[in-house]
């Protein structure tokens, strides 16, 4: 083993060291367990966002529409089908990942600024819909009332719902899984596939490989994780709420992808890390905290462009 | 119902008439710096609530004149120190850039003006309806049409008969090229941004007097001139028009019939026009995709 492979093992263990011990040390530093909670599954959302962006190389300005569908199929089966809470995810899952399938087809079609505009423009879609169909979702108000259920393994009970750090091993375990997922993906001849379209798209088309076809399966994969994250997010809050799928929710998202250092498998987590602790204290502080978000987007663009990571990465290289 | 229909589609072109002026705007800084703008409609919100600032000391005329310009001059200053340092870089970062800006611009009006409404009144002889017959049709429903019309002859006569309108276009098809030729390649582009601020400065100043001024009005009104482009065709300005006439009409007349879709329908329309020509009404295959 290589001393590059085992620094690169040490932090992973860190990470995961860090991520299991949270509840124990995220007190001290003044956090809370439900914050570190939507950390989790926010960092997920990047993540699934960077799957995309970050290494096939195409910009989905809009997938908080399939996060959002994730979340009102979760909040929805909860409310009005049955008491359960992996039933909830698989049913949010499988509407914002189908969903995002079939219009992904129509989507990757068109490529670079054209794609984002289309994927920003769909996205709407969902959240008019959820926002004027209050029978079904609520409308502005979101939906409610539900509630994630105890989970019921058999042999034993674990009360997610009272229980704040059970929920909190509940997440890391769902988000271990779907992490576990990506990378396995991203490993396979696929994952190889997507990066070298990423890198030089005409240079893989000549090598016969079918562009959009392995565009529309990383776009619905992306889906699919998103709408996990989504369903989770609904667990988190007890809550589905249209703005959860409007366009800015996916500025949000990219720019965490983007804070953190999109070309990192990681890098994401850590921009939704500082994103929501910054959000958080910001808005506890002055109500005018969009303009603050704004101008952290200006000056990440301006001075940042490679993200956390890349800029340190940058500056031991040099 | 005839009367219902009729006055749907009216309404549904006026809308439209105004989705236009903005879109050709977003069109035209697409177009040549291949930056998706998202601050214009913030842009938008600063040009009407420059124009509530100024009509007490200038009037009516003054300030629709007066506020698009400023609006003009404050997007050159935007483009030549912040989006012009994001040019030939991933479109993601001028997207970035320009989403951050969108928020500044947002809640930077809501503290300067309050984050409450406010009114911006209008000539009285322009907000009385013309007839009681077609009581829907106000004077100044007809006179945001006419300056829109007036407007769009302005600008395709721009882009089609003097020099700089030329560059412009070609600049679209071939920038490199353009470039080649020894045309100042970043001075045409601040100029063709701050005509596009300009259009949405007057979009602000026409809406502010139809709805009322809010801070978040840009952002409702985004949207729908994507959708315009996309349907119109990326890359044709003329496509643009027709795209945005076409949704207003759409979701008019959707109004009488289904009036919860009526906001939904435009991105309906658009996913017909991508399923089956993916290139838009009027675009050209191989532009900007």
């Amino acid at each position: 083993m290589s001393a590059e492979q085992g620094r690169k093992l040490a932090i992973i263990a860190a990470l995961w060291a860090a991520l299991i011990l949270a509840p124990l040390w995220m007190p001290l530093v003044g956090g809370y367990t439900a914050l570190g909670t939507r950390v989790l599954v926010l960092g997920l959302a990047a993540m699934s966002v960077n799957f995309l962006l970050g290494f096939t190389g195409v910009l989905s300005f809009g997938h908080a529409a399939w996060f959002g569908l994730g979340a009102y199929g979760c909040g929805l089966l909860l409310k009005f089908v049955a008491l359960s809470t992996p039933l909830g995810i698989l049913a949010g899952t499988l509407l914002g990942g189908i969903l995002g399938g079939l219009l992904g087809a129509l989507i990757v079609r068109r490529r670079g600024v054209y794609f984002a505009m289309v994927t920003i423009a769909f996205g709407q879609v969902f959240y008019y819909i959820a926002f004027q169909w209050s029978s079904l979702t609520g409308g502005d108000d979101g939906l409610r009332p539900f509630y994630r259920q105890p989970l019921h393994l058999g042999f034993t009970t674990i009360d997610i719902l009272q229980n704040s750090t059970a929920f909190y091993y509940f997440v890391l375990f769902c988000f271990a899984g779907a992490a576990a997922a990506m990378a396995f993906i991203l490993r396979s001849p696929f994952g190889r596939t997507m990066i070298a379209i990423r890198e030089n798209e005409r240079r893989a088309r000549f090598l016969g490989i079918p562009i959009e076809l392995h565009i529309w399966i990383a776009f619905t994969l992306s889906c699919f994780f998103m709408a996990f994250a989504g369903s989770l997010y609904a667990l988190v809050n007890n809550f589905a709420d249209p703005r959860g799928l409007h366009y800015s929710q996916s500025g949000d998202f990219v720019m965490m992808a983007v804070m953190g250092g999109m070309r990192n498998f990681w890098g994401p987590l850590l921009g939704a890390v500082v994103f929501v602790v910054l959000q958080d204290y910001v808005s506890s502080i002055t109500i005018n905290w969009q303009i603050y978000i704004g101008l952290l987007f200006v000056l990440v663009v301006l001075f940042f462009p490679r993200g956390l990571l890349g800029f340190i990465q940058q500056r031991r290289r040099a | 119902m005839t009367q219902l229909l009729l006055f749907n589609i009216t309404n549904g072109l006026i809308i439209g008439a105004f989705y236009v002026l903005m879109a050709i705007g977003l069109s035209l800084i697409l177009n040549l710096s291949n930056v998706i703008n998202f601050a214009h409609g913030g842009f938008l919100v600063i040009g009407g609530y420059l124009a509530y600032t100024l009509e007490p000391y200038i009037g009516f005329w003054g300030a629709l004149i007066a506020a698009p310009f400023l609006t003009a001059i404050l997007g050159v200053a935007v483009e030549r120190f912040l989006i012009s340092r994001v040019y030939g870089r991933d479109p993601l970062y001028s997207l970035l850039l320009t989403f951050g800006l969108a928020f500044i611009f947002e809640e930077g009006t809501r503290m300067i003006w309050g984050a409450q409404g406010k009114p911006f009144t209008i000539p009285a002889f322009l907000a009385q309806p013309l007839s009681n017959e077609l009581f829907f049709l106000t004077g100044y429903r007809l006179f945001m049409v006419a300056v829109v019309a007036l407007v769009m002859a302005t600008l395709f006569s721009f882009l089609r008969f003097t020099r700089i309108g030329i560059r412009i276009r070609a600049g679209t098809l071939d920038l490199e090229t353009v470039a080649g030729l020894g045309i100042n390649v970043r001075a045409l582009r601040t100029l063709n941004f701050g005509v596009g601020i300009f259009l949405a400065g007057l979009s602000g100043v026409l809406a502010g007097g139809q709805l009322g001024l809010e801070p978040t009005m840009g952002a409702g009104l985004l949207m729908p001139s994507f959708v315009a482009i996309i349907v119109g065709g990326v890359g044709s300005l003329g496509g643009t028009l027709v795209g945005g006439l076409l949704i207003g009409v759409a979701s008019g007349v959707t109004a009488v019939f289904f009036p919860a879709a009526s906001e939904a329908v435009i991105y309906v329309l658009m996913a017909v026009v991508l399923l089956i020509r993916p290139r838009g009404l009027f675009g050209e295959e191989g532009m900007l995709t």
